[in-house]
């Protein structure tokens, strides 16, 4: 197995409360791109900021192994950790606004981790910045790169965390939920950017997204969680023919369809809810804190 | 059927506040252009279009949040175009508004109770306690909902709140904006389902506002495309998702993604 990413057993916990990741285990190899869904609250951008070490302050890792290019981060001192993740992951957060500083230009927001974390000169940062300005097709990237935030479009903003994302070469991205702040026709493009700039590095890629119509477009495989619970694994094609969990198959039926006015939007049966709460409660059955 | 809106030559434009020079009046920006249509008593017009395209302006219009700068707009025979805020107050019962996000439009130091009866003390109905009761009933909340606060919901129960709140006026309008965008699959459908069969037990006369086709073609009647501040096309349902008109719509269309692995969408191309 070549995972670049394993995941083993990881729980995730509120400090001293219950556990919010319910032994997850999943792999994700060079090139592939997994999609992470389920509804809020699964826990799917949890796993992300495992991963990535920012999870918030209430929560810890209780238990598991996160091996990341053969090495597992959760054994490693906090600054170790650190460079491992700043020199092989990145993340493309949710909401551009807020991810990008207001009050600093674009081009400082993209070198930074270049020149601080990896220790590139500022001229080759700078110079590396700009091409990837033009990789993801942003008009006059010289202009922008001098530009605040605020004088960026949302398609814009999230155009230039695609590129800052890409810009150390990671192998790993995380993507959490790029697109939903973005209307169709914009979310188009940049799912676009973001499948072929991935083609292009070849870079492992976690997706994680409430839509399955764009799991569809964007992954080879996904992970449905719910409760923190990895309910099933499997390739993308696989799991738009026969889904396999009653979850699964609910979900799929939730989701609206353009082309057919009765297909989608039947809301999850309760049944099919009190059985996949109770897959939860079983899995927590012998499980206790520390 | 009667026309329970009018709307001719509706023209809009907003003070521009980022090109405001330190002295003097701001430049205004045009958001409408010239917009005519009706709405028939009892229809659900779904309103779509990117960000930008005027879709919640013109929704505000129609509620009178916003006042038109141009044009005439009818709500029930009667010109409500230029009505001073007194003038309005008596109409106000009969068109709701269902917001967004249920977390800003709900007020988080009052109970559910309270939120859905301060409107109705308002407009002065004596009844209170037995319409938000009715009210809870009909969006399918328990009764022992009255006594919680909007953090202790969950996203859908709060956005059943704002839609309790609209209803419990008895209104014969309610204008919908993105009301379900910031819900998953799951809790949007309830909530749609809960709309869909309210429209039709109350007889209510609903504009829907979203960005999402996929939504409109479940429950909505007619379709209204907005692109830029004008209708690009203005057509019932099933005509507008067999055949698209405008070159604005089809692209919309064409952006969404379907769950289906096998459907084409160019995804590598340039």
């Amino acid at each position: 197995m070549s995972a670049f990413l394993s995941i083993r057993n990881l729980s995730v916990a509120l400090k001293g409360g219950p556990r919010l990741l319910r032994a997850v285990s999943l792999d994700v190899a060079v090139g592939e791109v997994r999609g992470l869904v389920g509804e809020s609250g699964a826990g799917k951008s949890m796993i992300g900021k495992a991963v990535l070490g920012i999870l918030p302050h209430s929560v810890e890792v209780v238990a598991g192994e996160i091996w990341l290019d053969g090495v597992d981060l959760l054994r490693l001192k906090p600054a170790e950790r650190r460079r491992k993740v700043g020199a092989t992951a990145a993340l493309i957060p949710q909401d551009p606004l807020t991810a990008l500083n207001p009050s600093r230009r674009i081009g400082r927001q993209i070198t930074d981790r270049l020149v601080d974390i990896l220790g590139w000169t500022r001229a080759d940062a700078e110079s590396r910045a700009l091409e990837l300005l033009g990789e993801v097709h942003i008009p006059d990237p010289a202009r922008v790169m001098h530009s605040y935030p605020h004088e960026l479009s949302g398609g814009m903003r999230q155009r230039v965390l695609i590129a800052s994302a890409f810009a150390a070469e990671p192998r790993l991205i995380v993507a959490d939920e790029p697109t939903t702040a973005l209307d169709v026709t914009v979310q188009k493009q940049i799912l676009r950017l973001i499948a072929q700039m991935q083609a292009r590095h070849g870079t492992a890629l976690l997706f994680v997204t409430h839509d399955l119509g764009v799991v569809s477009k964007v992954c080879s495989s996904l992970s449905v969680l719910y409760g923190g619970l990895v309910l099933e694994q499997t390739g993308v094609r696989d799991f738009f023919r026969a889904p396999q969990h009653p979850y699964s198959r609910a979900l799929l039926a939730a989701t609206p369809q353009y082309t057919d006015p009765m297909a989608g939007l039947n809301p999850v049966p309760e049944s099919v809810i009190a059985a996949v709460t109770e897959e939860v409660a079983q899995a927590d059955r012998g499980w206790r804190h520390g | 059927m009667a026309d329970l809106y009018t709307v001719t030559d509706l023209h809009l434009s907003l003070p521009d506040m980022v090109h405001k020079p330190l002295l003097g009046s701001a430049p205004r920006i045009d958001i409408l252009h010239g917009l005519n249509f009706t709405i028939a008593s009892g229809e659900v017009l779904g309103i779509v279009g990117g960000s930008g395209s005027g879709k919640s302006t013109l929704g505000r219009v129609l509620v009178r949040l916003l006042e038109p700068t141009r044009g005439q707009v009818l709500f029930d025979g009667q010109d409500i175009t230029h009505l001073d805020e007194a003038a309005l107050r008596p109409l106000r019962r009969r068109f709701q508004m269902i917001f967004q996000d249920p977390m800003s439009s709900l007020n988080p130091r009052r109970t559910v109770a309270a939120i859905i009866a301060a409107p109705l003390k308002l407009q002065g109905f004596d009844d209170t306690s037995r319409r938000v009761d009715r009210a809870l009933d009909h969006v399918g909340l328990p009764r022992a909902f009255r006594g919680r606060y909007p953090h202790e919901l969950s996203g859908g129960q709060r956005q059943r709140v704002g839609i309790a709140r609209a209803i419990a006026m008895e209104p014969e309008f309610i204008l919908a904006d993105e009301i379900v965008s910031g819900l998953d699959v799951s809790s949007q459908a309830q909530v749609l389902k809960l709309l869909d069969d309210l429209v039709r037990e109350l007889g209510l006369t609903l504009a829907f506002i979203s960005h999402d086709l996929s939504v409109i073609r479940r429950l909505c009647s007619q379709v209204m495309v907005l692109h830029q501040g004008r209708i690009v096309e203005h057509r019932p349902t099933q005509a507008l998702f067999d055949a698209p008109q405008a070159a604005y719509t089809r692209e919309l269309l064409d952006s969404i993604p379907l769950p289906d692995p096998d459907q084409p969408w160019a995804m590598l191309e340039t």
